[in-house]
């Protein structure tokens, strides 16, 4: 992949002297982690630290009918062999619902199955021994009769009387059902001149983590308290629930979240064989360390996407957008995800499509139903790659069907940029959005006539080029409004303390964590840039909720958009706490100065005035001969949560550009192209890195993974060798622009970056593919991930 | 995923390799590890002891010699992937190489062990079937030569004894008349892949005589389309495709019918192959 230089981003007022945003600069834990000195949970080593390893279930769905254990419980190493009815005693179960999401119901899960494994590779037994491998050579002594039961895998008949149902204590499959009806829906197809209707398939696929998950739980009995060394996108969260389901207070268990390796929304759940380690910590009363295999992550981290969506859409001959229709159903396994619920990626597919366009027509169902799979739930970019999958496909299908240019059916329908506030048919407010300005950006970028020509000239020879976009909205910086209204302890806002050492070196604590995008970064920019201090006397701390501030995590795009303004506004304060030492010290006025590369200075001469090493002397060691009823606030705190807008939107349109082989069915891509606008930039190479990293993750969709079951409820491919993940040698360049319209809600300005790539990238490849195709009279492609044999098969070549 | 407890011995010498295979009916072979630790590791397979073979001698040169070139089992595929005697003598193996997993893969990996796992969806088993070559074998009983053509056994299955350890592979030399051709598809550069196919022919003035065509990944083995053979010596390519009588099973990857209409996108593309080179 090449990294092409972008149009440099705008600046705004915060471009302070010595600013740090809108700069590439490298991320301070850069070093570290290059040099194997992260620590990542699989270093953490504990005295008296057991490893637990899980039996899980082979079945899809069965009767637990006895569990033998007497020869793994002698076996070498073995500490305990526990069941789900011995964790019960340690440990409540939990259910996965939100009241916000009306008539969302899900059923108890317990840490390890009791009585029934709803779904293959459900922890059904735990051995704990001095060594994984002693655990896993116990777990083969284990002898469980199990009795088959009837195993739900198909979400078509899910809900028909025939179907058995998964939990009898609910009355039927049902989990959540979603209805919307906007404008004259009917009347609006009935008046236009073309109807196009597809059925699109988004194949359920995961997000493969380079480093698992993992947890090592440390229950203090001396102390009565809980550690839990956690690879965890939000350690607040889950504090709250450890103490919840061991009947704990909150102040009796730490998380900590050091390194973690890559997390995509896998790491912000809770997970029945993780909670299950914290309870055998408990039960043991010592260290467990869990760390999964690729093979139970395969049948245990979250899946997604598994959507079968009916749309419809409405035009005018002159390509106006008259209406949209859409019918979703999906399958999410046993159980609804706990706290975050597995209803909300469902409910952002009706939320988020047609969001980019000005069309005030908009019907929706959507059906979520229970299987015995393993489960589903948020994975980056939640909802939007199917939803953007749909509404793209849906446009440029209609635009062939009327013979228009699909950037032409855009640029007739996107909410016009100097048309905000707005708001979309399923009720989203838009603060500022920027698509026409994107796509004209894009335009240019790509060289789209020539690309045209190109494509054209090539088609004579038999060479089969396709162009395919995807405009989209990306949901950001989410306020209460996404969990907190629903009464998951989940939190919005996000806080950062900065601190003045002795030295005058700052360390920031902040709420949110770092998983490898970068958030420690931003941290360190934001507080050096309104502080006023080079980045190398910023220290981050992250990752601990006896000492950070309490915070959401990183997720749903937040943590640049939300930690940073928190740490901007702790910076700002701190600045003016010391700069009110500075000015006792120096007998000026505290406005008169300022603080430029850690040095106090006179404000509008620049001159320098006092260091902060100096400064932190005297306040620290002689206050004495500061100002009577003088005290010097050298650490400060700020916290930041979105008030204004429920979310803070952020949109853009990516362009394909790939080579179909019509003998093989095989895809090349050529470029990818994507124009997003997060607000104000703080780190370009940061957000590149998200873009392309997440259009990656995108194309993955598109053409390589999916998590295949057979009727059974067996999952096929679950390894490395069978799961195709997308891989460098594939991928195309992918250059990135920007348009910049920050958030008038903050002071930074920005929203997140952290989605974009992957929302839209899988509809961009799927327009392309049929853009290719379409010359050949091919079926329009709408089922993915698109492997050689469908595209062979929609040219009628096998 | 954590390996099975065995146990682990390094042999200093074929005899003591052999030996040991004798003394330990669960022991298996430890080359380069590529397979083998992978099934370790997955549980798919605990042997109660490793004999690792990649300290005996003399087991890893590549020779060209009375007209044939031999390669000694425990050869890295990046070592036979850089070797100009394997470019200019055995240009089939050359081409297959680099389709082989990726770097870090081939410079552990041996040939011995590609050839000795016969992973039916590999491209050496295939490659050494197209080239009709040996496989050289020493057990319990002394040494022994196999034909490629009667190695083959079964899914996961050769000719080799319990106790027998392969020690090299020989193939003819290419010669201004040979003719060879090579052509894979993978989803992701370096998977096993879908359907493969090697070849070997000789030029025979404007045609081609002797054509061998070796499919991989359609069967439990690599498989000759040998009425396709005859199709191409006649310079019929459409009649080569029709008669291929190919019957792949459906696997994760693709269905049967896929596997075969794209093994004849593949014999298009080798036989062109096959018949653009000219010395
Ligand atoms: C990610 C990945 C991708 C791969 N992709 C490909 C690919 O695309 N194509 C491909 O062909 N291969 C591929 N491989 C496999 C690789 O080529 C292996 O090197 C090869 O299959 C086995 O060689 P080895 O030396 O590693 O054998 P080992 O793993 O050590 O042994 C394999 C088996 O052969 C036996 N054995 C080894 N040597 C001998 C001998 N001299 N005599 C008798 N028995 C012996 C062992 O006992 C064992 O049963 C891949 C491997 C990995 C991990």
């Amino acid at each position: 992949m090449k990294i092409t230089a972008d149009s440099p981003p705008v600046l705004s007022v915060l471009d302070r002297p010595n600013s740090y945003i809108g700069r590439a600069v490298p991320r301070p834990n850069l070093q570290r982690l290059t040099q194997g000195r992260g620590q990542y949970i699989s270093d953490v080593t504990l005295p008296r630290m057991a490893h637990v390893a899980y039996l899980r279930s082979p079945h899809a769905h069965a009767r637990i009918v006895s569990i033998s254990a007497e020869a793994a419980k002698k076996a070498l190493g073995v500490v305990a062999v526990v069941t789900g009815a011995e964790l019960a005693k340690v440990m409540t179960p939990w259910v996965g619902v939100l009241t916000h999401l009306k008539g969302i119901k899900s059923a108890p899960q317990s840490p390890i199955a009791v009585e029934r494994a709803c779904w293959q590779g459900e922890a059904v037994c735990a051995v704990v021994a001095r060594t994984r491998a002693q655990a896993e050579d116990a777990c083969e002594l284990i002898d469980i009769a199990y009795e088959e039961l009837p195993a739900v895998t198909n979400p078509e008949t899910a809900l028909d009387a025939s179907t058995p149902v998964i939990h009898a204590s609910l009355g039927d499959n049902l989990c959540f059902e979603r209805k919307l009806d906007v404008g004259e829906v009917d009347k609006a197809f009935a008046g236009s001149h073309a109807v196009v209707e597809a059925t699109f398939v988004t194949g359920r696929h995961t997000g493969v983590c380079t480093e698992p998950r993992a947890v090592v739980a440390d229950w203090n009995e001396g102390e009565q308290r809980m550690t839990v060394y956690h690879a965890t996108q939000a350690p607040h969260m889950m504090q709250n629930l450890f103490a919840k389901h061991l009947d704990l207070s909150e102040s009796q268990v730490r998380v900590l979240t050091k390194d973690v390796g890559g997390s995509f929304g896998i790491k912000v759940h809770t997970y029945a064989d993780e909670m299950a380690t914290v309870a055998l910590s408990k039960l043991l009363k010592r260290p467990v360390k869990f760390v999964a295999d690729r093979i139970e992550s395969f049948v245990t981290d979250i899946h997604a996407r598994d959507h079968r969506i009916k749309g419809k859409i409405g035009v005018t001959k002159d390509g106006v957008i008259t209406a949209f229709e859409i019918d979703d159903l999906t399958g999410i396994g046993p159980y609804s995800v706990y706290p975050r619920t597995s209803g909300i990626e469902a409910n952002q597919v009706v939320n988020l499509t047609g969001g980019p366009y000005n069309c005030p027509n908009y019907r929706a169902q959507a059906r979520v139903v229970f299987q015995n799979k393993n489960v589903m739930c948020q994975y980056r970019a939640v909802g939007h790659p199917i939803a953007v999958a749909v509404t793209e496909g849906l446009v440029e299908l209609a635009a062939a069907k009327i013979g228009m240019d699909p950037l032409e059916i855009r640029r007739r329908n996107l909410f016009p940029d100097d048309g905000y506030p707005a708001q979309t048919a399923s009720g989203l407010k838009l603060e500022q959005l920027s698509h026409h300005e994107a796509l004209a950006h894009l335009d240019t970028m790509i060289n789209y006539a020539a690309l045209r020509a190109e494509q054209a000239a090539l088609r004579k020879k038999g060479i089969y080029r396709g162009i395919g976009f995807a405009s989209f909205i990306e949901v950001t910086n989410p306020s209460a409004a996404f969990y907190g209204v629903g009464g998951a302890k989940i939190t919005s806002q996000d806080g950062a303390t900065v601190k003045l050492d002795a030295q005058g070196a700052i360390t920031i604590h902040s709420g949110v964590t770092e998983q490898g995008q970068g958030a420690e970064a931003v941290l360190a920019q934001c507080v050096a840039s309104s502080f006023g201090v080079s980045m190398e006397r910023v220290r981050v701390v992250t990752g601990d909720t006896d000492n950070t501030p309490y915070g959401g995590g990183t997720w749903a795009s937040r943590a640049a958009g939300i930690g940073g303004e928190a740490a901007w506004q702790a910076g700002k304060a701190l600045r003016g706490n010391v700069l009110a030492v500075a000015g006792a010290m120096l007998q000026a006025k505290p406005e008169d100065l300022d603080i430029r590369n850690g040095i106090v200075v006179d404000k509008i001469t620049g001159a320098e005035r006092l260091g902060l090493d100096e400064l932190a002397r005297v306040a620290y060691f002689r206050p004495d001969t500061l100002p009577p009823g003088f005290q010097a606030e050298l650490m400060v705190t700020r916290h930041y949560v979105p008030r204004a807008w429920p979310f803070a939107f952020t949109n853009g349109i990516q362009a394909s550009y790939l080579e179909v082989d019509t003998d093989t069915g095989f895809v090349k891509l050529l470029r990818h192209w994507c124009v997003e606008d997060c607000g104000t930039i703080i780190n370009p190479q940061l957000v590149n890195e998200q873009i392309r990293g997440g259009v990656v993750q995108g194309i993955g969709a598109a053409l390589f993974e999916q998590c295949l079951y057979d009727e059974r409820g067996q999952m096929l491919n679950g390894n490395m060798a069978d799961y195709l993940v997308p891989m460098a040698v594939e991928m195309p360049d992918i250059d990135c622009g920007h348009v910049v319209s920050p958030t008038a809600d903050s002071e930074l300005g920005a929203k997140g970056a952290g989605e974009a790539g992957t929302a839209g990238a899988p509809a961009c490849i799927m327009n392309a593919i049929n853009d290719a195709l379409r010359p050949l009279g091919a079926q329009p492609l709408t089922d993915m991930p698109f492997t050689p044999g469908k595209i062979l098969q929609a040219l009628g070549k096998v | 995923m954590k390996p099975a407890p065995f146990a682990y011995k390094k042999a200093r010498s074929l005899d003591e390799a052999i030996a040991l295979l004798g003394e330990n009916p669960d022991a298996r072979l430890l080359a380069g590890g590529q397979s083998l630790v992978a099934t370790l590791n997955m549980r798919l397979s605990a042997p109660g002891l490793l004999i690792a073979i990649n300290g005996i001698g003399g087991l890893d040169g590549i020779a060209h010699k009375g007209g044939a070139v031999e390669i000694g089992a425990l050869t890295r595929h990046c070592a036979a992937e850089r070797s100009d005697a394997v470019g200019k003598h055995a240009p089939l193996i050359a081409r297959a190489m680099p389709f082989i997993g990726h770097p870090a893969i081939r410079n552990r990996g041996t040939l011995g062990g590609s050839i000795a796992f016969a992973d039916p969806a590999a491209e050496l088993p295939a490659c050494l079937l197209a080239l009709d070559g040996e496989i050289d074998a020493q057990g319990p009983k002394g040494k022994r030569t196999i034909k490629a053509g009667d190695y083959f056994k079964g899914l996961y299955e050769t000719a080799l004894g319990p106790q027998e350890i392969l020690t090299a592979i020989r193939l003819p030399a290419a010669n201004a008349g040979s003719r060879v051709g090579f052509a894979e598809l993978a989803r992701r550069h370096g998977d096993y892949a879908i359907v493969g196919l090697a070849a070997s022919a000789r030029a025979d003035g404007k045609g081609l005589k002797d054509v061998r065509l070796a499919y991989f990944g359609v069967g439990n083995t690599p498989l000759r389309a040998e009425k396709s053979e005859a199709a191409l010596a006649r310079g019929d390519v459409d009649g080569a495709v029709a008669a291929l009588d190919l019957d792949p099973h459906d696997d994760i990857q693709a269905t049967g019918a896929v596997k075969k209409h794209l093994a004849g996108v593949l014999l298009r593309r080798v036989a062109a192959q096959l018949m653009e080179q000219r010395p």
